[in-house]
């Protein structure tokens, strides 16, 4: 992976706390999954901010190298990634999510 | 890819899972695969996605739209 590709998503995950690579934008999710976890997110009050992926192809496949991860959304919480849309659904179910995202 | 395809693959790659593939809309391609497996104890959430996943790294970069994934362990 490119040093420079690599610095520029270290950079987005650590602009804000909590931290959401999705496809569209939390006004406007562009698929369910990001859709899923946008509303997990603001259901718990979650201060959070997100990048579009489909505006950017070397983002959307850079990220899926980085957190060796093949999927999007991808949710990172004070820089560590977290999960994807079924494991960010599963610690909203179970009250996790509330915790981790009190930052 | 068909579904059977899908799961035969897990299945293979974990040996020994019991899995089974949902497919809510009946579209077969916002699928999702639950997978019971002994050798998911002892590992968190993105440990266990990840062990699913590798077994379809291929079919994931081209085949595979959309696959939710709940894990499970006996």
């Amino acid at each position: 992976m490119q040093e420079e590709l690599k610095s520029k998503i270290e950079s987005l995950i650590q602009s804000k706390e909590i931290f959401l690579f999705m496809k569209g934008t939390p006004e406007a999710p562009q698929c369910g999954f990001s859709a899923g976890v946008v509303s997990a997110l603001k259901s718990v009050g979650a201060d959070f901010a997100s990048f579009n992926v489909l505006s950017d192809m070397s983002i959307r496949d850079g990220i899926k190298e980085f957190a060796n991860w093949p999927t999007i959304p991808q949710l990172y919480i004070k820089g560590e990634f977290v999960g994807g849309h079924d494991i960010t659904l599963q610690l909203h179910k179970s009250g996790e999510l509330q915790k981790l995202t009190k930052v | 890819m068909t579904i059977e395809e899908i799961q035969k693959r897990i299945e293979m790659g974990l040996p020994g899972s019991q899995v089974e593939i949902q497919d809510p809309y009946r579209d077969g391609v916002h699928i999702k695969a639950v997978v019971t497996y002994n050798g998911f104890q002892g590992k968190n959430l993105l440990e266990q996605h990840r062990m699913v996943y590798a077994t379809l790294q291929e079919e994931l970069k081209a085949e595979i739209h959309a696959l939710a994934i709940e894990t499970r362990s006996n």
